[in-house]
């Protein structure tokens, strides 16, 4: 397509002319072909995308309906982009209108968008399946030529992408003359993008690459300072930190968790002796609190921002000309993404520092740098088939209006996250909407979807659509709490508490946690807990400055297997530990001479004895998660064993299991083989096992029920019915366990958990690559490599003991200190 | 019956049950509270679909309770159904498994807040309030007279305490000398912490007995957040 004079004229008026990326765009959008655009930040990906509907539609005239969606991860970006787009529409005159439409628009402007649709209309995900509910949707999406998916990297690895390719689905029955653009970050596998984008059985959508930026410049933090053994955070380099920020313009300080953030947060500020304005970023602080952040980022008000990953999307917040990632970034694509929010100038490279925050991390800092000069990507496949999210969208597909299960199946099918879904899932799916899908026929006379008498099924009421579209969407948080900043008074010499204003949330389990007294850091502070009431927490200011309660709850991301595998190189070959700081490769070194280095390919097992127990420690470098189902699943085998494991610790790099008998004699005397302990068979009967009674099972359980409408989230302002009234979720899963343990949701609770939290999948693949590469070293005492993980017993919460034995020993304490007393 | 302990009321001893039943030696009864049979099915006019097992789980435990301890009377303490219409919610072969049940005890249905009136077809007489020896039976706790002493339901209690940096959270009963709460016995029961409102003012120096999985454990109230 060429591009229309008064473009050509804008283009020129800049100095700018259209890049090839941009052009090949519009060739494909001419043809009427999908296509994904793959480029880096700041190369004019989001115009590139826009170019071919902003041509169309001046072609075409405005207000013939919506022409183009724009599907945006974020609300704020969806802001933003109106914002952006609004200038180039503006500049050339061009009568195009643009609309966002998030979960903050109000009624009013819903009705009036109905009524007048804009040219493009810019929203989320969540939005796109409401749109297709609404019976009013063939009409709204009957000129629909566009779809375009932004940041589509990051939608398809997670349940949200899932929800969205089933809506699209929706659109292209609609609309089925609407081509699809995505739009990506650089991602290890573009093809399952490419198929992503378009129908079952059609051809991959085209791939369009754009110009690549400079290559950035990272460097790794020396320290001065000793790196510490363990720990997460960070705060021996926060002085060299802060000179980083005093000698840049605007710097970016990534984090991995929220509460890491607010420890680098609090340590900045003590350091903070120029009282540089830094700020605080995380998906817990307020809304607003963000939005004022953000505000500030752009207007270049600020020096420092210390986030999550909330700030990694996005497409401008500001003049960034430093990022900081402290502690490990846990893959390749996470680092390069970070990194690339500093310099939205293609040509000049980005400047980044990586801060780890013990020993190991410096060797997953190393992994990663090394990844990033070659460009190594990490990203994870895009997430298919959920079952749990099958069962909302059927019941969107009812609120649009009656349907034929034929006609959905085809059109669910079509969507490459669901082309291997078989006639019997999904009419399992319909029965489960319906009635729950329960062999106990109790609901049929309550079902949700009614059959009609030419074969469509019907919504029963139309107070189901209302509740849909309360309770619809796929992100379940954790139970939140309010914490509000507290008074304390004193009124008759008694203690008055009184509530002010809103810091933030945290999540309900953590809350469960404090007692009344006990201090915590939250939204940059160290807090008193002052208790609960009916609106959430209290919490009052404290002179503390170290908190009683760490809040530290490990790392989301686990280490990506692609930098594992990378660490395990570098640990094999010590000529590649000349490019580490001093203190870790004399660390090194000194496990070479102690113990042993294992090569490349085999695993290291050690048992030693110290104090009157003995340990054996293990590294596989599978993340955290993997190594809890591991440490889960040996002590098991442990105890059938008669070794008498007393507990367990894992880290991301390595376990820990300790034990009353001697298990170098067990190996040595031929009782017990290294090999059948580490058998892949234990990820059969013993998982299944384990899992069942499992919390993080009940986790994800929950999670999978909220999704597919079996039990309704929790309304703001509805909080407060009585806790003993609410059925609450792990109820519901013990009681569906015993009487229908086949049921639709358990086992899409079980696939969840496989593939998330116990990470059941990279464990099953680790045990089989370590078959017969077993390096068994028994010592008589700890090696240099087991003294970070050891640090970490006592500081862990402990696996392997149910809450019978805690119970029971908190009883015989009691007894003790009785009998003492005596 | 598990290891249990014992729990002593105007002189009369009660065992607290891992079911969450209370087993009364002297008369052989068996005490029983908060049953909430059909809670599961209660919201399906609303469109929500619990798993509708809670009936015939709650059932089981109480049948093995009743195997375990062969009570001569069965005495429920109300809001043993969760509606006025779970009578008609209940499957046959539920309805069947309860009059079996009701069918080898004498059985007493004390009314609750939930089923002022329970059915009359399961078995049992009805009552609003009972005598056991010295101890009242009685659906909600009430203020006491000097020398009265009571057990009740109504509130479900769970307790919690803090053992080494875990927080363990059970149902349990709680008691003092003259006052008794049992724990929510359906399978869909919710618990509410004795540490909250609602308990305020009921209990002088109390214990908890609190329900784990292999074994009731006792604490007294200073270990309990």
């Amino acid at each position: 397509m060429s591009l229309p004079q008064r473009f050509l004229d804008w283009f020129a008026a800049r100095g700018w002319s259209p890049r090839a990326h941009q052009l090949r765009v519009l060739d494909h959008a001419e043809r009427r072909e999908s296509l994904l655009l793959i480029s880096p930040t700041g190369g004019g990906k989001t115009l590139a995308g826009f170019l071919p509907s902003l041509a169309e539609i001046t072609a075409r005239g405005s207000g013939e309906g919506i022409h183009t969606l724009y599907i945006s991860p974020l609300k704020a970006l969806a802001v933003d982009i109106a914002r952006n787009l609004e200038a180039p529409i503006a500049e050339m005159g061009l009568p195009v209108i643009v609309e966002t439409r998030t979960g903050d628009t109000p009624h009013s402007k819903r009705v009036r968008q109905r009524q007048k649709p804009p040219d493009i209309l810019i929203t989320t995900p969540e939005q796109v399946s409401l749109l297709v509910a609404d019976p009013h949707a063939a009409h709204l999406l009957k000129g629909l030529r566009t779809v375009i998916l932004d940041e589509l990297h990051s939608m398809v690895t997670s349940k949200r992408g899932v929800l969205l390719s089933l809506a699209l689905s929706r659109v292209q029955a609609l609309a089925p003359e609407a081509i699809r653009i995505g739009l990506s970050a650089t991602v290890a596998d573009p093809d399952a993008l490419r198929a992503w984008l378009v129908p079952t059985g059609a051809e991959p959508a085209p791939l369009v690459l754009g110009q690549p930026g400079a290559k950035p410049e990272i460097r790794i933090l020396s320290s001065v300072e000793r790196v510490p053994w363990s720990g997460h955070s960070s705060i021996y380099a926060i002085p060299e930190v802060y000179e980083e920020i005093r000698r840049a313009k605007m710097t970016l300080v990534f984090v991995n968790t929220r509460s890491q953030a607010e420890l680098v947060f609090q340590a900045l500020w003590e350091a903070n002796d120029d009282n540089l304005p830094i700020a605080l970023h995380h998906g817990s602080l307020d809304v607003g609190q963000r939005r004022k952040v953000e505000a500030a980022m752009g207007e270049g008000r600020l020096r420092a921002v210390v986030c999550t990953s909330t700030l990694e999307l996005g497409i401008d917040w500001g003049d960034v000309d430093l990022v900081v990632h402290v502690g490990a970034p846990k893959g390749s694509s996470r680092l390069l993404q970070r990194i690339g929010r500093s310099n939205h100038k293609l040509d000049l490279p980005s400047q980044a520092l990586l801060v780890p925050s013990n020993r190991f991390e410096v060797l997953e800092c190393q992994a990663a740098l090394q990844a990033a000069e070659v460009n190594a990507q990490d990203t994870e496949y895009p997430m298919v088939l959920k079952m749990d999210v099958l069962a909302q969208h059927i019941l969107c597909r009812a609120c649009a209006g009656p349907f034929h299960p034929d006609e959905l199946f085809a059109e669910v099918s079509s969507a490459w996250t669901y082309r291997k879904l078989s006639r019997e899932e999904f009419d399992k799916a319909v029965d489960y909407v319906a009635t729950g899908g329960y062999a106990l026929r109790a609901y049929e006379r309550y079902a949700k979807l009614k059959p009609q008498a030419d074969g469509t099924l019907r919504l029963a009421h139309p107070r189901l659509a209302m509740a849909y579209r309360l309770n619809m969407g796929t992100i379940v948080e954790d139970e939140m709490l309010k914490v509000r900043l507290a008074h304390v008074k004193r009124r008759l010499g008694k203690r008055v508490v009184v509530g002010g204003r809103v810091l933030g949330e945290v999540e309900e389990w953590f809350l469960s946690q404090l007692t009344v007294g006990q201090t915590f850091v939250f939204a940059g502070e160290v807090l008193r807990f002052e208790g609960l009431d009916e609106f959430g927490a209290l919490a009052s200011r404290s002179n503390d400055r170290e908190p009683m309660v760490p809040s530290y709850q490990g790392g989301k991301f686990p280490l990506s297997t692609y930098l594992a595998e990378r660490v395990r190189q570098m640990l094999a070959d010590p000529s590649s530990w000349n490019s580490l700081p001093p203190q870790v490769k004399a660390w090194l070194s000194l496990q070479h001479f102690r113990s042993v280095v294992p090569k490349a390919g085999e695993m290291l097992v050690e048992t030693f004895p110290r104090a009157d127990k003995h340990y054996m420690v293990c590294y596989p470098f599978e993340g955290r998660l993997a190594h809890q189902t591991l440490g889960m699943l040996l002590t098991r085998r442990l105890e059938r064993s008669g070794m008498q494991p007393l507990g367990f610790v894992a880290s991301e790099y390595a376990l820990v299991i300790w034990m009353v008998r001697d298990l170098s004699l067990a190996v040595s005397s031929g009782r017990t083989s290294l090999g059948r302990l580490f058998d892949e068979d234990m990820m059969g009967d013993d998982l299944e096992a384990w899992m069942a009674e499992s919390a993080l099972m009940k986790r994800t359980f929950r999670n999978a029920a909220i999704i597919a409408g079996l039990i309704e989230r929790r309304q703001p302002g509805k909080e407060k019915t009585a806790r003993q009234m609410t059925v609450n979720t792990d109820l519901i899963y013990d009681v569906l366990r015993t009487h229908q343990p086949d049921h639709l949701l358990l086992r899409a609770a079980w696939d969840d958990a496989a593939e998330g939290l116990i990470d059941a999948y990279r464990l099953g693949a680790m045990l089989r690559r370590i078959k017969g590469q077993i390096l068994h070293k028994p010592l008589d005492t700890v090696s240099p490599l087991s003294v970070p993980i050891l640090l970490d017993i006592g500081r862990e919460s402990v696996y392997g003991e149910g809450h019978d034995a805690l119970l029971a020993e908190a009883a015989n304490a009691l007894i003790d200190e009785a009998m003492r007393l005596v | 019956m598990s290891r249990s302990h014992r729990i002593t009321l105007s002189g009369l001893d009660f065992i607290p049950d891992l079911s969450g039943a209370l087993f009364v030696p002297e008369f052989k009864a068996l005490l029983v509270a908060d049953l909430h049979l059909e809670k599961g099915t209660s919201l399906a006019r609303r469109g929500v679909h619990l798993p509708p097992y809670d009936t015939r789980e709650s059932l089981l435990q109480l049948q093995a309770a009743v195997e375990a301890t062969k009570p001569r009377r069965l005495i429920f303490l109300g809001d043993s159904f969760h509606d006025g219409d779970a009578r008609e919610r209940i499957d046959t072969s539920d309805l069947a498994l309860l009059r079996a049940i009701t069918a080898r005890a004498e059985t007493v249905w004390i009314t609750g807040n939930h089923d002022p009136e329970p059915p009359e077809d399961v078995g049992g007489i009805i009552i609003a309030e009972m005598a056991l020896g010295p101890v009242t039976l009685r659906h909600q706790p009430k203020l006491l007279r000097e020398d009265e002493a009571e057990i009740s339901g109504h509130l479900h209690p769970a307790a919690a305490i803090h053992a080494r940096g875990h927080r363990i959270r059970c149902r349990c009963f709680i008691a003092d000398h003259r006052r008794l709460i049992m724990p929510a016995f359906g399978s869909y029961t919710g618990a509410l912490s004795v540490r909250s409102e609602a308990f305020e003012g009921l209990f002088g120096d109390f214990h908890v007995w609190m329900i784990g999985d292999k074994a009731v454990h006792c604490f007294p109230a200073s270990q309990v957040r």
